[in-house]
């Protein structure tokens, strides 16, 4: 067993640091006696490959503010100073610039494996929390990095996004002129931006990432299967589906870094601008204030909220809508209350349910990097009420809920939407609005309505004993 | 072997994305394929841009000697053919100068309604298509101040630099309503020969634009075996230490 290598140092300089700080403590805790589950598959890379991007992006970050200005008439010049005239300035950039949007992806392949696998169920409820934390640290994040190139699209997508919080009622103007520091985006929004993007907020995203692997290390983690491992351990209270995360997962961990490198520097080498949404064609343009881009995006990681934003005609019920998209995260833990954790012996209705929450999140993606049209409008809203409905299903299949509940749950939420949909029939195309309820409608059709009726769709399986290979 | 795969598909479903370019073209493009490692045409190109656009147009964030080391020009070659502009007491600047030129934008402004504006990034923010369909689409109309319009940007400030290369074009309308242009006074160039003027000029606004990227693609396919080496050991590595775990 590795990790029985640490008794072997009691004297010497790794005894003398012992005595003082608890190296080989720590090292044991959290590397070579963290028992990890053995059956990890392909989703379980994203969490390693998370802290790998986060500290490029700190590498690289620490570069570019030796050579980035802050401040409104240099910013756009120092970039481009980076590209050219600073050695190897270019790859640094680009590494940074890909590095965000790698560290979305990641990200998001991560959070989708937690809902894949319930490991957001107890006792991982603040790891899941902690997570969700970090993930809206890390748009705050992005959003402020993306200011400072000081380009077209930097600027005028700050100013939609500042302008979202005018919609808020009586304090709105001033907030959004308190957080601008001006009555425009200037030079003032530029220094703070950069203050909060290059130290505040990184700052908090490490604690919060300490926060989430010291409650992950707390209870163990989660496996494909949902099992806990820790129920059943040998005679020396080691988990017997257990294997040391060191060296055996920092080796596999390592496989996953060799895949992730090529697809990131693929981008980097290949295609820093990745077709324009990586970095955005406007973006190459200096900010303007006086002149607005005839077609203002968010960077791809945010549209599928933009979305939701444009969905809703009422604006500040449109930056509700926005952010409670983000907000109901927190409460998945206790939407989901099915005992069992893994999709792999959940019924087929929770299974259809997270496939169709996936595919409506990354068109909701594609649909908020488009320019508006009736079509993709009506689209944007169908896709919006679906979005919200995967939050209700999660909590409806918390158990095996009866015919006649299914049923009237599903009259009711159809009932619901389609009142709205009388309202605003006579503004809207009637046969695009009725054409696209076909959406929602099918969507609960399918995860509530049939499985009330076959039963072999809306029952769980047996869970196992012990991990399967 | 899964994880390879699926992160494989991912990144080619990352490649297959299209271009999201923000400019939406009034007029259709013609697609224009150019080579940024053509030094030959690369020197045609910044030919044409120092005599042709520089005169209003800076290209601010790039020097004149990068440009001459990365398209094979020797110094002498650089300051004879490049630099026409003076610094303050009528000396050439310097080789290792920005590209900027003597028009001020007040005086660009008033000149043409509008200054005319930087060009050092143009190729990332309209794309090449655009700009070789642009400078090709100018025609006389009589109705603007300076007698010149453009069917890719209507009602451009820009008069047509490259006049007595072109010619002069004239629009026409077709019976089904479309718009095309007919060349009514010949310039230098023939039809052809001006197309692959304005070609070199526009593979050279690329280069301008990014003048790493042909490097970077060198480098990365460096990048690309390393890594791929390194995955193997990776992988074996990893079969190494997991032959015990069943």
């Amino acid at each position: 067993m590795a990790g029985n290598s640490a008794d072997k140092f009691q004297g010497g300089l790794l005894g003398w640091v012992d005595a003082r700080f608890p190296l080989s403590q720590l090292w044991n805790d959290h590397l070579a006696r963290y028992y990890t589950p053995r059956n990890f598959n392909f989703w379980y890379y994203f969490g390693s490959l998370a802290l790998l991007v986060l500290v490029l992006q700190i590498v690289t970050g620490i570069f570019l503010t030796m050579f980035y200005k802050p401040d409104a008439a240099l910013a756009f010049a120092s970039v481009e100073y980076i590209m050219r005239d600073v050695e190897w300035g270019w790859l640094i950039r680009y590494m940074h610039s890909t590095g965000a949007s790698f560290f979305f992806i990641v990200v998001y392949l991560h959070m989708f494996r937690a809902l894949l696998y319930g490991s957001y169920k107890k006792p991982r409820e603040l790891i899941w929390i902690f997570g969700v934390l970090i993930y809206i640290v890390l748009m705050a994040e992005a959003f402020m990095g993306y200011l400072l190139p000081w380009g077209q699209m930097s600027y005028w997508g700050a100013q939609v996004i500042v302008n979202l919080f005018a919609t808020i009622p009586y304090i709105g103007p001033d907030l959004v002129t308190w957080i601008r520091g001006d009555f425009l985006i200037s030079d003032a929004t530029l220094n703070r931006f950069f203050a909060l993007h290059v130290i505040a907020l990184p700052l908090v995203l490490l604690l919060l990432v300490v926060a989430h692997i010291i409650a992950l290390h707390e209870v163990g983690s989660n496996n494909p299967d949902g099992v806990e491992i820790k129920k059943n351990k040998d005679a020396n209270g080691v988990p017997l589906d257990g294997i040391p995360f060191h060296p055996y997962y920092t080796v596999k961990d390592l496989v996953g870094v060799g895949v992730f490198f090529i697809a990131f520097f693929a981008v980097v080498f290949f295609a820093p601008e990745m077709g324009g949404y990586f970095l955005e064609h406007a973006n190459f343009e200096p900010a303007d204030s006086l002149a607005t881009p005839e077609h203002i995006a968010p960077v791809w990681y945010f549209t599928s909220f933009y979305t939701i934003l444009r969905a809703v005609p009422d604006p500040f019920i449109g930056v509700m809508a926005m952010g409670a998209a983000v907000v109901i995260l927190f409460f998945v833990p206790w939407l989901d209350r099915n005992p069992v954790k893994s999709v792999r012996y959940r019924s087929m209705a929770h299974r259809i349910n997270l496939i169709v929450f996936a595919i409506t999140f990354i068109v909701l993606g594609y649909l908020g990097v488009q320019p508006v049209s009736a079509l993709y409008g009506e689209l944007g809203l169908r896709l919006s009420t679906m979005y919200f409905l995967f939050f209700w299903l999660l909590w409806f299949h918390s158990r095996e809920r009866s015919v006649i509940f299914s049923l009237l749950s599903f009259v009711v939420i159809v009932g619901l939407y389609s009142f709205y949909d009388t309202l605003r029939i006579g503004s809207t195309d009637p046969a695009l609005v009725m054409t696209l309820w076909l959406l929602p409608t099918l969507y609960l059709l399918v995860t509530m309505v049939v499985p009330a009726l076959i039963q072999d769709l809306r029952r769980d399986r047996p869970v196992p004993e012990r991990v399967t290979a | 072997m899964k994880s390879l795969l699926a992160l494989i598909v991912l990144a080619a479903l990352a490649w297959t994305v299209s271009s999201a370019q923000a400019a939406g073209p009034s007029a259709p493009l013609d697609a224009v394929t150019i080579d940024v490692n053509n030094e030959a045409s690369l020197q045609r190109g910044a030919q044409l841009f120092v005599n042709y656009c520089m005169g209003c147009h800076s290209a601010q964030f790039m020097r004149y000697n990068r440009v001459g080391r990365d398209l094979g020009l020797a110094e002498n070659q650089v300051i004879q053919n490049m630099i026409f502009t003076t610094d303050e007491d009528g000396e050439l600047v310097s080789t290792g100068s920005l590209m900027t030129n003597a028009m001020t934008r007040a005086y660009g402004a008033e000149a043409f309604g509008k200054a005319p504006p930087d060009l050092t990034l143009v190729a990332r923010v309209r794309g090449t298509d655009w700009l070789y369909t642009f400078l090709r689409s100018f025609y006389l109309d009589e109705s603007r101040p300076l007698g010149v319009n453009n069917v890719v940007f209507e009602n451009v400030g820009m008069p047509h630099p490259l006049w007595e290369l072109q010619g002069w074009q004239e629009k026409r309308k077709d019976a089904d309503g479309s718009v095309h242009l007919e060349m009514v006074q010949a310039g230098k160039m023939s039809g052809p020969e001006y197309d692959r003027a304005i070609r070199d000029l526009v593979t050279f606004l690329s280069y301008l634009a990014e003048p790493i990227q042909t490097d970077r693609q060198r480098i990365g396919i460096m990048v690309m075996l390393f890594l791929l080496v390194f995955l193997v050991l990776a992988y074996l590595l990893k079969k190494e230490y997991w032959k015990d775990v069943h």
